[in-house]
């Protein structure tokens, strides 16, 4: 088993931090991961990608132009990595700000309103694991608890009690995420 | 003890292991993408740990005579920076391996020339393996091309490097200084409190004092030590060549890369399998010494070798040099920050090889 994830959007989404918690939680799970972000000068305000990849075996290139999943949280990401995704696999975007929609009819789309979600709930700073909750549910390659597992590791303890919010924002993810079918 | 599994940077693993590998000294200047080894090395108190000096000193020539210093004493000292720094590095790297004191020097390589920019690039081959300062001399590089060979190629280092009395140095990139993957961690292993019979820690009356220096005016002397340094380099071919060989066995052709080319490569290779062409790579793992000799035999039995590097060619002049004209050998690689793509190194051996995509 392989996957290989792109995670994008704008600097301060958490695009990094999401990316560096899916790893994580693949080691709790012992599979071999790769975290390579996209470094420099335009992280700032700016977009930002990582790319992760989670796999049982020894993990070749870090650095890939095809992607098995998708995960996409503004325009600019979605312009540029729509056509990355390998046929057949997945992607996942949050709508807020989209005005050009996926438009692939190869791939399985999904949706996850996590912004609007997050303003309703009044928990801006879970937003991303509102997408990672989202994720799980449409890829279970790995598990809440292993997310849980690997926060309480990645964390220092005086940060620990967030990690209930955190919970809840994931169980949430699962359960607005919603497939967009393209006609 | 148990080795411990952690997820980090490149940087960091080598932060972290410098301070288990009971390293006594590290002199640094900040710059991207390298920057994690000093702050990882601030943060995690290396002085409280172990007693670790971490010093950032005024630039990176101050820093690199910080090293010839405590490595003289005997100390197991070490530096790092980013391609514009380790040139800055280049009088003080001549002077310790003219000196011939031990001591590891990493660089995270970063695009040239001149500034450049942060992205990774392997456009250092040379530098790193034909010189880089003046001099008749060769620095010992190691290639990571892992995480957890950015860990383990600190203590490498240091022994290869109090072995010969030559500094080592780690020749890495961007792309592997900052990615995260798993990392198994070793124990610590104590600072030394022996040291070396040559190191200047102070003359006592029952032996000659210990002079270090690169300075011998009378020629007849100075070319009595360049022969004794060109002796040591040839037995460092003889017995330090390390290599990595990924499915050659049957191969018809031979991807030669190091570093994160060659995890690039390790995927261009299951790729191109996937097509039926029958491909390996060979990694070599130090640049000097060269792997020379495998390369040599490998030239016998295969069709063609494409060199891969993040350059406009450097590495392939020694494949060239190692195959003789046996077989057509040629060299890929994206420049200034871009990293290739293991779609493109297979594009490119079937149009260079092959014919056609």
């Amino acid at each position: 088993m392989t996957e290989e994830i792109i995670i994008a959007g704008f600097g301060g989404q958490g695009v990094l931090s999401m990316g560096k918690i899916m790893a994580y939680s693949a080691v709790m799970q012992d599979m071999e991961v790769s975290w390579m972000p996209a470094y420099g000068p335009e992280m700032r305000g700016g977009t930002a990608n990582v790319t992760v990849i989670i796999s049982s075996e020894r993990i070749s290139s870090p650095i890939i132009r095809h992607f098995d999943t998708a995960i996409i949280l503004n325009q600019q990401s979605l312009d540029k990595f729509e056509n990355a995704i390998k046929p057949g696999g997945v992607l996942i975007y949050d709508g807020n700000g989209i005005t050009r929609h996926p438009e692939r009819k190869d791939i399985s789309v999904y949706r996850v309103d996590a912004a609007e979600e997050a303003g309703r709930m009044n928990m801006s700073k879970v937003f991303n694991m509102i997408v990672l909750g989202g994720f799980i549910k449409v890829r279970p390659i790995i598990k809440i608890e292993n997310v849980i597992k690997g926060l309480k590791k990645s964390l220092p303890e005086r940060y620990h009690n967030l990690i209930p919010l955190n919970e809840k924002a994931l169980i949430r993810g699962e359960e607005i995420i919603r497939e967009v079918r393209l006609v | 003890m148990e080795k411990e599994l952690r997820l980090m940077k490149g940087n960091e693993a080598i932060a972290e292991a410098a301070i288990r590998a009971g390293v006594d000294g590290y002199f640094g200047y900040p710059i991207t993408p390298q920057s994690e080894i000093l702050e990882y090395l601030m943060e995690a108190n290396p002085y409280e740990r172990t007693g670790m000096v971490v010093l950032q000193a005024e630039s990176e020539i101050a820093a690199i005579n910080m090293v010839y210093g405590g490595a003289g004493c005997g100390k197991k000292v070490m530096t790092s920076s980013s391609s514009p720094g380790i040139s800055l590095k280049q009088e003080g790297i001549s002077y310790i391996a003219g000196a011939e004191l031990p001591c590891l020097i990493v660089n995270v390589v970063r695009a040239g020339p001149g500034l450049g920019t942060i992205q990774p690039a392997q456009s250092d081959y040379f530098q790193s393996v034909k010189g880089g300062g003046h001099g008749d001399y060769h620095l010992i590089v190691l290639a990571p091309a892992s995480v957890q060979d950015m860990a383990d190629f600190v203590e490498v280092g240091f022994d290869l490097a109090f072995k010969y009395r030559n500094p080592v140095l780690i020749l890495s990139d961007g792309a592997i200084g900052q990615m995260m993957e798993k990392v198994y961690l070793k124990p610590y292993i104590p600072r030394s409190t022996v040291f070396p019979e040559w190191a200047t820690t102070g003359k006592t009356a029952s032996r000659e004092r210990n002079i270090i220096t690169s300075l011998d005016l009378d020629p007849d002397g100075q070319e009595d030590f360049n022969h004794k340094l060109q002796a040591k380099y040839d037995d460092i071919k003889k017995n330090e060549v390390r290599f990595e060989e990924f499915m050659c066995e049957d191969a018809e052709y031979i991807l030669i890369a190091y570093g994160t080319s060659a995890r690039v490569c390790q995927k261009s290779v299951q790729i191109a399998r996937g097509q039926g062409i029958r491909v390996g790579l060979l990694r070599p793992i130090t640049l000097f010494p060269f792997p020379s000799v495998r390369i040599s035999q490998l030239a016998e039995k295969v069709k063609g070798m494409l060199s891969v590097e993040m350059s406009a060619g450097q590495m392939v002049e020694d494949v060239l040099l190692a195959v003789n004209g046996k077989v057509p050998v040629r060299h890929f690689g994206r420049m200034g920050g871009i990293v290739t793509t293991p779609d493109e190194v297979v594009d490119t051996l079937k149009t260079l090889f092959i014919g056609g995509k």
